[in-house]
């Protein structure tokens, strides 16, 4: 008996972790882009809140969550655009301009919900997509695969976004930019072009990730829903190297903990609230810590291109 | 030479003014999507504060922690070191304050006061220091533990104002609200205007941030700091132990963002409550951007938003616009004052902006007289 429900206790802590990775992921492989080319985007939480908004507002009006995910994608992209503006055209501290960003997204968001929802509303989000065959298997059918599609998208990012990176032209005109951009400049790459295409290529991921938050878990919105998880996402690629493998790991291991978390909650084991909230937060921190040691990163991170002395 | 000085002065304010009233122009252009009218909602917002004693005073109340929490982002931004912490040290300033009140009940004021404010800074000061240790030992990214580290002590207060320091009285009413006893009444500070809650914690902030001032431009200890933000590499070779700087910046930001937490619970609440800290540790951020980094500045730019904010509350009551709109105008604030950074470091762009639009209006005027 006791061995049943430890069995399902597992296999509970895993599916809900796999699950809960997606957003860190979406958000996460984003960033990864934006800083390869050599820009932080410190606001991808505020963009997170605005894309969880939207996505959120956008599905209650016309009951279609793909819409709101479609707006989610299109606010990501514009908040994108407006951080390129600050950072890339006018070369500002990319690390205050991005706090900049997190409180215009931040209080936006708030000042929308308060004006046209005012209350928590039950949305009817994204259905999970069991795929025939798979979802059968014992055990690993419920972890792996009885989620949303935007979970399954998620994953499949992680190799797409290998092959983009490492593969492709394009790919290498990222990390030309982002270690060498004066080399890339002087071989025709457009440094800011390339720098911009990054920033709102990650927002719109960021926007996705807020989405998924509203539609494909919560089912609804709340305050500040985001919850810190824009900033995690940021250190996660800095604990996953910069490289999609890394930031695959880091997102699991912090889900899984979260996840562990939730359910310890559930079990109702006497631990303040408060304490077990905690412990992702916890985690951040030692992860960036224990992840020292000169570790590589793009060269040009935070620096604004500029080009010497024109005639 | 003082000429010059004055002109930059002058290009200097007119440029911040510039970022404020693009910040404000973008405001309205929400504001009418909102459905609200903004010309109404900007006009309570402005004449609000500044229309009766009750604004004005409020203005300073709002203005103390803004100041108090900008003049520790000043000592660490100009060191080079970003505190994005203050919401979490302002909380763990206001709850260790609390604490020790009241811990000490019995004790008299002249050494109660000095013991709860010092005891705040230190909390403050630890939960700031604890970011810069991790910066200089393990490289780690400042802004981002400062971050975690606002949702650990934000969880941490919480945990606190509902279980171990929770009103006894609110316990045997049974109502739970989560908040501390009132601190005793000898360590709350002086109200200053009868029947206002204006304190004297405000002052506290002004002359605090003279001695910022002179901290920073006359103190060999200033110096380095500042000699470490404008250029790590020089000052190791200069034989200067950055990473000891950067961890005293962020402690002392640290402890400023404390201070603040205690004076909001001594002068204002008298115990430590859940909306303790509403974003003063992001907008005093903005105080010190707007105040160009400099403790002085600081002062003008404190007030300047104490009363945007306290017309944004105005405004929500009056005409029912959410005051989140204000937390979206400073984020916006910071964009444009951090955006025209660049016309400030590079003036001739300014100039060339000028000719080219001049130039091209002439070669069209000429161009249209031709036609002719």
């Amino acid at each position: 008996m006791e061995d049943v429900i430890s069995q399902g206790l597992i296999v509970g802590i895993l599916a809900t972790g796999i699950r809960l990775a997606t957003p860190f992921l979406l958000a996460a492989l984003g960033e990864m882009f934006t800083q390869r080319s050599g820009v932080y985007n410190l606001g991808i939480e505020g963009i997170m809140l605005m894309g969880a908004f939207m996505g959120f507002f956008v599905t209650w009006r016309t009951g279609n969550p793909y819409l709101g995910i479609l707006v989610s994608l299109v606010v990501g992209a514009l908040m994108g655009l407006l951080m390129g503006i600050v950072s890339i055209t006018f070369k500002a501290e990319q690390g205050i301009s991005g706090i900049g960003l997190y409180m215009f997204g931040w209080g936006l968001s708030g000042l929308l919900f308060r004006l046209y929802v005012g209350a928590i509303t039950a949305i009817e989000g994204l259905r999970p997509l069991r795929i025939p065959g798979l979802s059968d298997i014992p055990y690993i059918g419920t972890i792996f695969f009885s989620h949303n599609w935007l979970v399954y998208l998620a994953y499949i990012l992680v190799p797409i976004t290998w092959i983009v990176l490492y593969k492709t032209t394009w790919g290498l005109k990222v990390r030309a930019v982002g270690t060498t951009p004066e080399a890339a400049d002087t071989l025709g790459v457009s440094v800011d072009g390339i720098r911009y295409q990054c920033l709102i290529l990650g927002s719109m991921l960021a926007g996705l990730a807020g989405a998924y938050l509203t539609v494909g878990q919560a089912n609804m919105y709340a305050d500040y829903i985001t919850a810190g998880r824009g900033f995690i996402a940021v250190a996660l690629v800095y604990f996953g190297r910069w490289s999609p493998l890394g930031i695959l790991a880091g997102s699991l291991l912090f889900s899984m903990a979260d996840s562990f978390q939730l359910w310890v909650q559930v079990l109702g084991i006497s631990v303040p609230y408060e304490l077990a909230v905690i412990l992702p937060y916890v985690i951040t921190i030692v992860a960036l810590a224990v992840s020292f040691g000169r570790v590589w990163a793009p060269a040009a991170l935070g620096r604004p291109y500029e080009r010497g002395t024109r005639g | 030479m003082n000429n010059q000085i004055a002109k930059s002065w002058f290009v200097q304010v007119l440029i911040l003014l510039g970022a404020l009233a693009g910040a404000l122009l973008i405001g309205a252009i929400l504001l009418i999507l909102a459905g609200s009218d903004p010309i109404k909602a900007y006009s309570i917002m402005f004449t609000g504060p500044i229309g009766s004693e009750f604004g004005l005073t409020e203005t300073l109340v709002r203005a103390t922690p803004l100041l108090l929490v900008g003049l520790g982002i000043v000592i660490s931004f100009r060191s080079g070191i970003l505190n994005i912490g203050g919401e979490g040290q302002i909380l763990m300033g206001a709850i260790t304050a609390s604490a020790v009140a009241l811990l000490l009940p019995g004790w008299p004021k002249v050494i109660l006061l000095p013991l709860v404010l010092l005891a705040s800074c230190v909390a403050g000061g630890i939960w700031g220091g604890i970011a810069g240790w991790l910066k200089a030992r393990l490289a780690v990214n400042e802004i981002l533990s400062t971050v975690m580290l606002n949702q650990i002590a934000l969880q941490f207060y919480l945990y606190l104002i509902r279980g171990p320091l929770i009103d006894p009285q609110e316990v045997a009413y049974g109502t739970g609200v989560p908040q501390t006893a009132m601190v005793p009444e000898q360590v709350w500070l002086t109200r200053l205007v009868p029947g206002m809650r204006l304190h004297t914690g405000f002052i506290l902030a002004l002359i605090l941030a003279i001695v910022v001032y002179i901290f920073l431009w006359r103190t060999t200890i200033g110096y380095r700091m500042r000699a470490v933000g404008a250029g790590p590499e020089a000052s190791r070779y200069g034989g200067i132990r950055v990473e000891f700087y950067l961890i005293l910046a962020i402690a002392l930001a640290g402890a400023f963002a404390g201070l603040a937490g205690a004076v909001e619970v001594l002068g204002v609440h008298h115990r430590a409550l859940e909306s303790l800290s509403a974003g003063y540790g992001f907008s005093g951020i903005v105080a010190a951007l707007f105040g160009r980094l400099h403790p002085l500045g600081t002062i003008p730019a404190a007030i300047l938003l104490g009363a945007l904010i306290l017309g944004a509350d105005m405004m929500q009551r009056a005409v029912n616009v959410p005051a989140a709109i204000v937390m979206a105008i400073e984020g916006l604030v910071i964009l444009f004052v951090v955006s025209s950074d660049l016309l400030l470091r590079k003036p001739e762009l300014l100039t060339r902006i000028f000719t080219r639009y001049i130039s091209t209006r002439i070669k069209q005027t000429k161009e249209a007289g031709t036609g002719v």
